[in-house]
């Protein structure tokens, strides 16, 4: 099984240097930020891995291609998934500015016209943008099936089959998709059983974890050999035009951190409505 | 951050999973451990799992290649990010307990016991220092005498990390006559008969990390597991001290590191006289001064680590490096408290227990004098 595994670099909200807004409000500045892959990229990463190996030899028996859009030193990202264990990665050179969800969607078709993956997983947003919107209009422009919020996925005897388990507010949806497709996952997707792909023993189970596998030493070193393809839209033949431009960007306002602490549950109702408004 | 300058790419790498490993597994439970005086023995497969365990050792033992400058990078960040000093020299103790065997072992003796301890699934300790005395390592008095195909062993070692639940450990004992002649390295099996943990010792620092007190009575140990050649062990343990101390001095810088980020934190927030902490120039100024000294114990000890991979291991320069780490350690601690106030000596704050950490470190691997006896013995003054 080949898969497309979409990733973005997004400021790491643990570092010290926080977020800033650009003095004319009309971007968000990156200078001084330190980058790590975009979790819900991570976690897709995970189950694409999972899809393509087998969990208890830790052999590989598929190939996973990490695709990334930005400028150049975003190929640091790649190299981390690299290290995770994918196979190799693609570079489409582009400004983050000058991007939206749909030019991304269009450059990722024009990719999968050319790689022809049996599946596109990739996370349902990033923690930067939380647009949510990349995953499903992708599948839209190749006319794939898609499967938004996958926590579980089995694949069925003919390997192109996979029954996927859907995390709603509503409740967990069960179905089944035949690829090629689009595939978008949460973060039950993480759990030790969560992935069955027919060649990793049925009862093996994954570690409990927060984020996708550690990358070892091992790994790390491997990935300085793997290959980073650097292209650019044109190059691909994608022409995609921006459609959403921001206006302005601000920055939430501080909290006051103040805490107010209450006797009773009456006096929480009567403060949460005269104080702090919210009913 | 400061970082090391002989860091690539790949250390970077390195760092960020070290840093995802030590935030989700040991910090939530780095004050619990400390105090209970000990770690679960599941992290270490952890550890294993996350392909932390094995930095710095071949490949073709179970490791994940790199080396000494790896280990110092990861070491940091499970300071850095976990804050449990405790249980990284606990998880550790096998960067001491191991290299004579990967160094100078049979292939057997590297299948037995260091492919299991790089999977997580053993525990394995350095035993050299005895209640008699540990600078003088000629003296070692635990015997092994030969019969058969065993040696009998008698003895006792002490303050030996991880000595409680280790599974096996990497023992100097005396084959032959006086002196450092006479000593050879032994790997004795903790299910050996006569071998006893005679009693888990209170330290004032290190506390999640066990030490040990270690009795052998007629342990009957098979002559396989003799290391390298009979009486050939003190050159191994001088050697092995050259590594441990270098990693020593790099937890120090970590751990001041970690202290500095601290107080830091604690100076933006803390008011008196109307005013944060680090709005006195005089808490600006400590800040400096801790920080200038930790940036040159760093340098110190990134040319001794260079120098060490490119072969030069000279022993005089990485006891240099330890004192100098350890004794700004000592210093960056004790400013660290001063600074928190009263709050730096309470224990639910971390800068309390990184002074007693600390403290260890211009005694453990070899005490601060010992560092300069070397110096002016390797250079002859
Ligand atoms: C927490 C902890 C963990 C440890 N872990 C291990 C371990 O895993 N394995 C292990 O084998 N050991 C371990 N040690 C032991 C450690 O290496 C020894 O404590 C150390 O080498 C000093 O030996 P000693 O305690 O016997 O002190 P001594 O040798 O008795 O020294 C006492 C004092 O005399 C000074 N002194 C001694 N000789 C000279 C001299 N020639 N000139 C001037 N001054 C001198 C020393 O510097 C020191 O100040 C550990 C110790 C601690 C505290």
């Amino acid at each position: 099984m080949k898969i497309l595994v979409p990733i973005k670099r997004v400021a790491d909200p643990d570092n010290a240097n926080k977020v800033k807004v650009s003095g004319d409000g009309t971007q968000v500045t990156s200078e001084g930020l330190e980058w790590k892959m975009n979790p819900f990229d991570e976690w897709s990463l995970e189950a694409a891995l999972r899809l393509t190996e087998d969990g208890a030899k830790k052999t590989r028996t598929g190939e996973v291609v990490l695709v990334t859009i930005g400028p150049k030193d975003a190929a640091q990202t790649v190299r981390t998934g690299l290290s995770m264990g994918a196979e190799r990665g693609i570079l489409v050179e582009a400004n983050d500015q000058e991007l939206d969800s749909n030019m991304v969607a269009q450059i990722l078709k024009a990719i999968v016209d050319k790689e022809k993956p049996d599946l596109v997983v990739m996370g349902k947003q990033t923690v930067d943008g939380d647009s949510n919107v990349a995953g499903t209009v992708l599948a839209e422009l190749l006319g794939w099936p898609l499967a938004n919020y996958a926590m579980s996925l089995a694949t069925d005897d003919d390997g192109k089959t996979l029954t996927v388990k859907r995390e709603l507010d509503t409740g967990v949806s069960t179905i089944k998709v035949t690829g090629p497709a689009v595939i978008t996952t949460s973060d039950r997707i993480l759990k030790p059983e969560s992935v069955k792909n027919g060649v990793t023993p049925a009862d093996f189970k994954y570690p409990e974890a927060e984020g996708g596998r550690y990358a070892s030493l091992k790994g790390i070193m491997a990935a300085k050999k793997k290959p980073i393809d650097e292209v650019t839209a044109a190059s691909l033949g994608a022409t995609p035009q921006k459609t959403l431009s921001y206006l302005k960007f601000e920055l939430p306002a501080a909290r006051s951190g103040q805490t107010t602490f209450v006797e009773s549950v009456e006096e929480l109702v009567q403060k949460l409505k005269s104080d702090a408004k919210v009913l | 951050m400061a970082t090391y300058l002989f860091e690539t790419e790949e250390h970077k790498t390195l760092r960020a999973q070290a840093r995802k490993f030590a935030a989700a597994e040991v910090l939530p439970h780095a004050h619990t451990w400390e105090e209970a005086g000990i770690f679960p023995r599941e992290l270490y497969r952890t550890m294993a799992e996350a392909g932390l365990l094995g930095i710095g050792y071949p490949e073709d033992c179970g490791g994940q290649g790199g080396d000494l400058s790896h280990v110092l990078v990861a070491a940091e960040e499970l300071v850095l990010a976990g804050k449990s000093v405790g249980t990284c020299v606990g998880l550790g103790s096998h960067g001491i307990a191991l290299p004579p065997i990967v160094k100078f072992g049979t292939k057997a003796q590297k299948e037995r016991y260091v492919k299991p301890v790089l999977r997580g699934e053993l525990v394995s300790a350095l035993g050299i220092t005895e209640a008699g005395g540990g600078s003088d390592v000629a003296a070692v008095r635990t015997r092994a005498v030969r019969d058969g195909d065993h040696y009998v062993v008698n003895g006792s070692k002490t303050f030996i990390t991880s000595g409680t639940r280790a599974d096996f450990v990497t023992t100097a004992v005396r084959t032959g006559g006086e002196g450092h002649g006479g000593i050879s390295l032994l790997v004795i099996d903790a299910n050996t008969p006569g071998f006893r943990v005679a009693k888990k010792l209170d330290k004032m620092g290190w506390w999640a990390s066990d030490t040990a007190e270690l009795a052998f009575e007629d342990c009957r140990v098979p002559k396989e597991n003799l290391i390298g050649a009979e009486n050939a062990g003190f050159l191994m343990i001088m050697m092995n001290f050259v590594s441990e101390r270098l990693m020593l001095a790099g937890q120090c810088v970590a751990i001041a590191e970690l202290a500095l980020r601290e107080t830091i934190a604690y100076a933006r927030e803390r008011e008196a006289f109307g005013k944060t902490l680090n709005g006195f120039q005089v808490t600006r100024h400590k800040l400096a001064e801790m920080e200038t000294r930790i940036a040159a114990a760093r340098a110190l000890t990134h040319e001794s680590v260079t120098r060490f991979l490119a072969g030069d291991g000279d022993p005089a320069l990485a006891a240099m490096a330890k004192n100098t780490a350890t004794d700004m350690c000592s210093y960056v601690c004790d400013q660290a408290v001063q600074l928190h106030g009263g709050y730096g000596y309470m224990r639910e704050y971390p800068v309390e227990r990184l002074y007693r950490d600390a403290r260890l470190y211009p005694l453990g691997g070899g005490t601060r004098e010992i560092m300069n006896e070397i110096i002016a013995k390797t250079r002859r003054y």
